[in-house]
């Protein structure tokens, strides 16, 4: 099968090794590989394969990564631009900075069909 | 509670798949008892959209555990978690509302993998006195993460978005394409009456239907070809996917024409259709990064940049052609 993999070299997926403490953690919740632990040591293996979910900074006990955190969904970019609340699917704007947040049918998890 | 779903669960599911209730399909928050669980038993967290909990429930057959909803406002794990509805503050209060800890000696919760972006595992510990362990992406692998000791293998910590998945999705972006495809009916009518209007119902039956045919398979081509083929067509950014699907789509139309003999071909109707379809369908396909489970919102917002103007111009163009094709027959 093709591989799935999105546009290359966006993402703001930001890594601080000298922060790090080897715990591994983001290893355990990325669900794109991005980070590989091995030898008590953490590294950025796949950047482009980052989706920016945020998983990975919320849960680094150490403040070691950042990442500006959002939905990858067109509908709801649009819907920001367009300065609407929300609107086809579930994808929800969060007003301040324009940024979005909330979720598109892509935070899916257990229970597609988007929401 | 019953490991085991029922018909009432799976058409409740699939009413769901074409937007019937979707947003209002819940269970009540919560502390639930699975098979007959003691205070050893393991507690996995979810949230109270139904299909979530439904997968969680149907995964674990046969087995004794505890399952804590939390309060998500109906929405699913991975979107909640995005959103922060499904986060430590919820979880803190659930297991304390629940009186998790009477329950249960242990102190640990398993948390869905896809939960992580709105929890922070440390935090939780803090506010709880529970460990947070994250369990698989997918519900179907817990049984293996629960018999190898509460680990997950490599291969089960990644989302993929294999067919199966992709295809459950298209349901709610065609009905969405196909809300559009009504307002669009209206105007191709109108276009019908411009132009030789000797014969109203002949126009209908050639140009108007025609056109019916070309705008549905643009939806089609948008809505259905791009997610289904997504991995083997070429290009990374869906809009480029979409207008790729769009432009075979065209090719489709073009000789299926031909072979039923149209001779009489309209040079700018044949333009018209050209941008228009392609236009289309690169717009839906772009639309489907919000289904995907791998787009970022940088990558999105770069390609929004360069795609958006073409498919607008892209289609204003096609409409013009479209409006020259009537009155240059």
């Amino acid at each position: 099968m093709g591989s799935l993999v999105y546009l290359k070299n966006v993402v703001t997926l930001k890594f601080f090794s000298e922060k790090c403490v080897g715990c591994g953690m983001c290893s355990v919740v990325c669900p794109h590989g991005v980070f590989n632990l091995s030898d008590g040591v953490v590294r950025v293996v796949d950047r482009d394969a980052c989706m920016e979910c945020g998983a990975c900074a919320r849960n680094c006990p150490v403040e070691a990564i950042t990442v500006v955190a959002g939905v990858g969904c067109a509908t709801a970019v649009m819907n920001g631009l367009l300065g609407r609340e929300s609107s086809s699917c579930c994808c929800v704007v969060d007003t301040n900075k324009g940024s979005v947040e909330g979720e598109g049918s892509e935070r899916r998890s257990k229970g597609p069909a988007c929401c | 509670m019953s490991s085991t779903l029922g018909p009432r669960d799976r058409r409740g599911t699939w009413r769901a798949r074409w937007g019937v209730g979707r947003m209002n399909y819940t269970v009540e928050p919560g502390l639930y008892a699975l098979g007959q669980p003691d205070s050893a038993s393991p507690v996995f967290v979810t949230a109270n959209y139904k299909m979530s909990f439904d997968r969680l429930r149907s995964s674990l057959a046969g087995r004794n555990a505890w399952i804590l909803a939390l309060d998500t406002n109906g929405i699913n794990v991975w979107c909640a978690a995005g959103k922060g509805t499904f986060g430590a503050p919820e979880l803190t209060r659930r297991v304390a509302s629940s009186r998790l800890a009477e329950v249960v000696d242990h102190r640990r919760l398993i948390l869905p993998q896809l939960g992580a972006p709105g929890v922070a595992a440390h935090e939780v510990r803090r506010t709880s006195e529970f460990e947070v362990i994250y369990g698989p992406v997918e519900a179907e692998d817990i049984p293996a993460f629960l018999d190898a000791g509460l680990k997950a293998s490599p291969s089960m910590r990644r989302k993929t978005f294999p067919i199966v998945e992709r295809a459950a999705l298209i349901p709610i972006e065609l009905l969405a394409a196909l809300k559009l495809f009504l307002f669009a009916l209206p105007v191709l009518f109108l276009l019908c009456a411009i132009g030789n209007t000797q014969d109203m119902r002949a126009n209908i039956a050639g140009f108007g239907a025609f056109s019916a045919v070309a705008l549905l398979c643009a939806i089609l081509s948008g809505t259905v070809l791009t997610p289904l083929a997504l991995p083997w067509i070429p290009g990374r950014a869906f809009s480029l996917k979409g207008l790729i699907a769009g432009l075979a789509a065209v090719f489709v139309i073009a000789a299926f024409r031909h072979g039923m003999g149209g001779s009489s071909e309209n040079q700018w109707e044949f333009l018209a259709w050209l941008l228009l379809i392609p236009s289309f369908s690169s717009y839906l396909g772009m639309n489907f990064t919000g289904s995907s489970t791998y787009t970022s919102l940088s990558g999105v917002r770069k390609e929004m940049r360069a795609a958006l103007p073409l498919q607008i111009v892209g289609g204003a163009v096609g409409f013009g052609f479209l409006l020259a094709s009537r009155l240059f027959p």
